[in-house]
C-alpha cells in the first residue's frame, strides 16, 4: 500500500478553517494516549492541562501574561514566513530587545518621569529590530541562509544576557546574585485590572496583530508580502524589491520580539535576570503555524500555547507530571498542523501499489 | 602523555560528533531533502543512548539505542515532507522542538545520574607509542566510526552507482522520476541513514563526551553540523575538515577559559557560535560556488506525477 497526493485544483477554502482545529483534536488524542501511557487518568490530565486554568479569575490574568509575548512574536513571524523569509531567531532578539530596553531602568534608576516607560518599549523593539538585521543583511548583501546565522545569534544573545547580568549591570546590593537592579515604578508595565497580573503587554499584542492584520488586507505592503511569499518571480515582474522584503519582514518580526522581551522585562520580572523567557521565541513559531500565518489566526494560537504553558504548571503540581510534557505536546501540534495544512492543497489516496499502475 | 597530545585528543573528540551528524546530514541534502531537525534527533540520540546503558548496564546497548532512536525518529520527518509533502522548513524545526521537548521528558529520571563511558580502544605496545600511540590507537569505538563513515560516504556518493542516483535525485527528481527511479524511496532511505547518523552523533555525546545526561545537552551541535553541510560546499573531505576546525575552536576556547586572561567566558563561550556564522557568509557570499555545488531541488517537495 502506498500513499498518494493529487493537487486540487484550489486550495479547500472550508479546509484552511477546519485545519487547525482538527490539528488541536488530533494532539489531544495523541495526548490522552501519552498520559495513558504515563500511567495517568487521561480525562483528568487533559482537564488539568486545558479546561482546569480557564476557570479562574487569577489564572484567567496569566492566561494574558503568557499569550501576550507569544502573539507579538508570532505576528512577527507570520509576515517573515509569508515571503520566505525564515527568521528562527526570536528568541535572540527578544532577549537584546530586553536588554536595549532595560537600558533607562538599569542606569538611570533614579529618574521618575512618565517618559521612562514609553522610551523603553521604543528601544527595545529598535534592539530587536537591529538584532533581526544581522541575519537580514547576511541574507540580502551575502546571500548567507537566515535560518542558520539567526538561530546562533540567539545562543551569541543569550551569553550576552548572562555576561551583562554577572559583569557591568550587576545589582551592586544584590549581594553577588546575578540580577540587576529592581526597576523604578515609572519602568513598570501597569496592571490592568485589580483582580490579577494581566498588564498591558495583552493589549500591545493585540493592537500589533490587528495592525497587521490591517497591512495584511489593505496595504500595497501587504499585497507585496504575498505576492514575494507566492512566487519570487512574479514579484520581480511587479517590480517588488526582493532585498527590501527580507529587510522589512526581518526587522519588523525582531521589533515584535524586542517588544515582548521588554514587556516581560518589565511587566513580569521587573529586572533583567540570565533567564528571562521560557522559550517564547522558539514557541511562537508554533503559535505562527498554528494561526496559519494570519494575525487574527496568531491572536486565538497565542492563547492556546499560551494555555499550554498554564497548564504544564497545573499538571507538575496537580498530576506530579514534569512540565516538560508541555513541550512534547507543543512540539506533536506542530507536527499536526502542519500534517493537516498539506491536505488542503492535496487530495490523499491510500492505494494499492499494484492495482495504482494497472489503472 | 603531553600537553600538546591531549590537546589534539579532545580536539577528536569535539569533532567526532559533528562529522558524524553533517556527514549524516549531507547524504540527506545530496538527496534534495533539507532536514532541520538534525538537534532534535541528536539530542533523542544523546537521550535515549544514555538511558540505553543505564538500563541495559553497557553503554554498547546505549549505543544502538540512540542510533536506532534518530532512525526512528527521523521517519517522522520522512513521512510528512516525503509522503505528504509538507514544508520541509518547517517540519525540521518541528522535529527539533518535539525532539527537545520529548528527551527532556525521557531524561528526567536520569539527571544527575553517573554515566558510563564508551571504553576507549587500547592495544598495548600500540596505544602507548610516543605521539601518536592514543591518537591512532587509542580513541573511543565511535571515533573510529566516523572516520570509516566519512570514507565509506565520499566513496558511496563519488564511486557508486547508487551514489549518483542520489545525487541526480538532488538535482532533478522529476528527470530522475521520468527514468523509472524511485525518488521516494531513495529520499525516505536518505532521511533514515541522517536519523541514524545523528542519533550515533547524540549518543557519543551522552556516552562520550560527556558521559551523563543533561536537558539540552547538544547545545546548538545539530545546527553547527548543518552550518558544516553548507560550509563543506556539500563534500564529504570538507565536512570532515570542517568539523574538525570546529573542534578545534571548541577545545581552544575551554582552555582560553580555563587559562583566563580576563576574557569573559561567555564571550568565549559563543565563539563556536559566531565562527559557524562567519564561516558560512565567507561560503555564501561566492554565488558561483554556492550555485554549482548546492543540489539544485534542496528543500523542495516532491510529488510524483503518475
Amino acid at each position: 500500500m502506498r500513499i498518494e497526493l493529487e493537487k486540487r485544483a484550489s486550495p479547500s477554502q472550508a479546509y484552511a478553517l477546519l485545519s487547525p482545529v482538527i490539528a488541536l483534536a488530533l494532539t489531544l488524542v495523541a495526548g490522552a494516549i501519552l498520559f495513558a501511557a504515563l500511567g495517568k487518568d487521561p480525562a483528568h490530565a487533559l482537564y488539568v492541562l486545558f479546561i482546569g486554568p480557564l476557570t479562574e479569575i487569577w489564572s484567567l490574568h496569566e492566561l494574558a501574561v503568557k499569550a501576550a509575548p507569544l502573539i507579538m512574536i508570532g505576528v512577527g513571524l507570520s509576515v517573515c514566513y509569508r515571503c520566505n523569509n525564515w527568521n528562527i531567531g526570536a528568541e535572540g532578539q527578544l532577549v537584546i530587545g530586553a536588554i536595549t530596553g532595560s537600558i533607562i531602568p538599569v542606569l538611570f534608576n533614579d529618574w521618575h518621569s512618565p517618559l521612562v516607560l514609553p522610551l523603553m518599549l521604543v528601544m527595545g523593539m529598535i534592539g530587536g529590530a537591529l538584532y533581526a538585521a544581522i541575519p537580514a543583511f547576511l541574507k540580502a548583501q551575502t546571500n548567507t541562509n537566515e535560518i542558520l546565522t539567526s538561530l546562533m545569534l540567539v545562543y551569541v544573545a543569550q551569553l550576552f544576557l548572562d555576561w551583562m547580568v554577572r559583569g557591568p549591570w550587576r545589582d551592586p546590593e544584590g549581594f553577588n546574585f546575578p540580577v540587576t537592579r529592581q526597576f523604578q515604578d515609572e519602568a513598570i508595565l501597569p496592571e490592568l485590572l485589580d483582580s490579577g497580573r494581566a498588564n498591558l503587554g495583552i493589549v500591545f499584542a493585540i493592537l500589533a496583530a490587528f495592525a497587521i492584520w490591517f497591512m495584511m488586507r489593505y496595504t500595497l505592503k501587504g499585497f507585496e508580502i504575498k505576492v514575494i511569499g507566492a512566487s519570487e518571480r512574479a514579484g520581480r515582474f511587479a517590480g517588488f524589491s526582493r532585498k527590501g522584503m527580507i529587510w522589512f519582514s526581518m526587522m519588523l518580526s525582531g521589533a515584535l520580539a524586542g517588544l515582548a522581551g521588554i514587556c516581560e522585562v518589565s511587566g513580569v520580572i521587573n529586572k533583567l535576570q540570565p533567564e528571562i523567557s521560557p522559550g517564547y521565541g522558539f514557541t511562537a513559531i508554533i503559535v505562527a503555524f498554528l494561526g496559519r500565518l494570519n494575525p487574527l489566526g496568531v491572536i486565538v494560537a497565542g492563547l492556546v500555547l499560551g494555555l499550554t504553558y498554564l497548564g504544564g504548571e497545573g499538571a507538575q503540581i496537580e498530576l506530579n507530571i514534569s512540565d516538560k510534557v508541555v513541550r512534547v505536546f507543543q512540539g506533536m501540534l506542530l507536527f499536526f498542523v502542519l500534517a493537516c495544512d498539506t491536505l488542503s492543497i492535496y487530495r490523499v489516496r491510500l492505494s494499492l501499489a499494484r492495482a495504482a499502475r494497472e489503472a | 602523555m603531553g600537553i600538546f597530545e591531549s590537546i589534539l585528543l579532545t580536539i577528536a573528540t569535539a569533532a567526532t560528533p559533528l562529522l558524524i551528524a553533517a556527514i549524516g546530514e549531507l547524504v540527506v541534502e545530496r538527496s534534495g531533502v533539507l532536514n532541520l531537525g538534525v538537534e532534535g534527533m541528536m539530542v533523542m540520540g544523546a537521550v535515549c543512548g544514555f538511558a540505553g546503558a543505564s538500563l541495559a548496564g553497557s553503554p554498547w546497548i546505549g549505543l544502538l539505542a540512540g542510533v536506532a532512536a534518530g532512525a526512528v525518529f527521523s521517519q517522522l520527518f520522512a513521512v510528512l515532507t516525503l509522503s505528504i509533502a509538507t514544508n520541509q522548513v518547517a517540519t525540521g524545526l518541528s522535529l527539533t522542538l518535539l525532539g527537545l521537548g520529548l528527551s527532556g521528558m525521557i531524561g528526567e529520571p536520569f539527571v544527575g545520574e553517573a554515566g558510563e563511558k564508551l571504553p576507549s580502544l587500547f592495544i598495548p605496545g600500540l596505544s602507548e607509542l610516543p605521539l601518536v600511540g592514543r591518537l591512532v590507537f587509542g580513541q573511543d569505538p565511535i571515533f573510529y566510526l566516523s572516520v570509516i563513515l566519512a570514507l565509506v560516504t565520499a566513496w558511496f556518493l563519488f564511486r557508486t552507482r547508487a551514489g549518483l542516483t542520489l545525487r541526480s535525485i538532488g538535482d532533478n527528481p522529476a528527470s530522475a522520476h521520468a527514468l523509472g527511479i524511485a525518488v521516494i524511496r531513495y529520499r525516505y532511505l536518505a532521511v533514515l541513514f541522517g536519523g541514524a547518523c545523528a542519533g550515533l552523533a547524540g549518543a557519543h555525546l551522552s556516552l562520550v563526551y560527556t558521559p551523563q545526561w543533561v536537558e539540552n545537552m547538544t547545545a546548538g551541535r545539530g545546527w553547527i553540523a548543518l552550518a558544516l553541510v553548507v560550509f563543506a560546499s556539500w563534500r564529504p573531505a570538507r565536512v570532515a575538515a570542517g568539523a574538525y576546525l570546529f573542534g578545534g575552536v571548541t577545545i581552544g576556547q575551554l582552555h582560553a577559559q580555563a587559562l583566563g586572561f580576563g576574557i569573559p567566558s561567555q564571550l568565549l563561550s559563543a565563539l563556536p557560535y559566531l565562527a559557524t556564522v562567519v564561516v558560512l557568509v565567507m561560503m555564501s557570499r561566492n554565488k558561483r560556488l554556492m550555485m554549482v555545488n548546492t543540489p539544485a531541488s534542496l528543500g523542495r517537495p516532491f510529488v510524483p506525477e503518475r
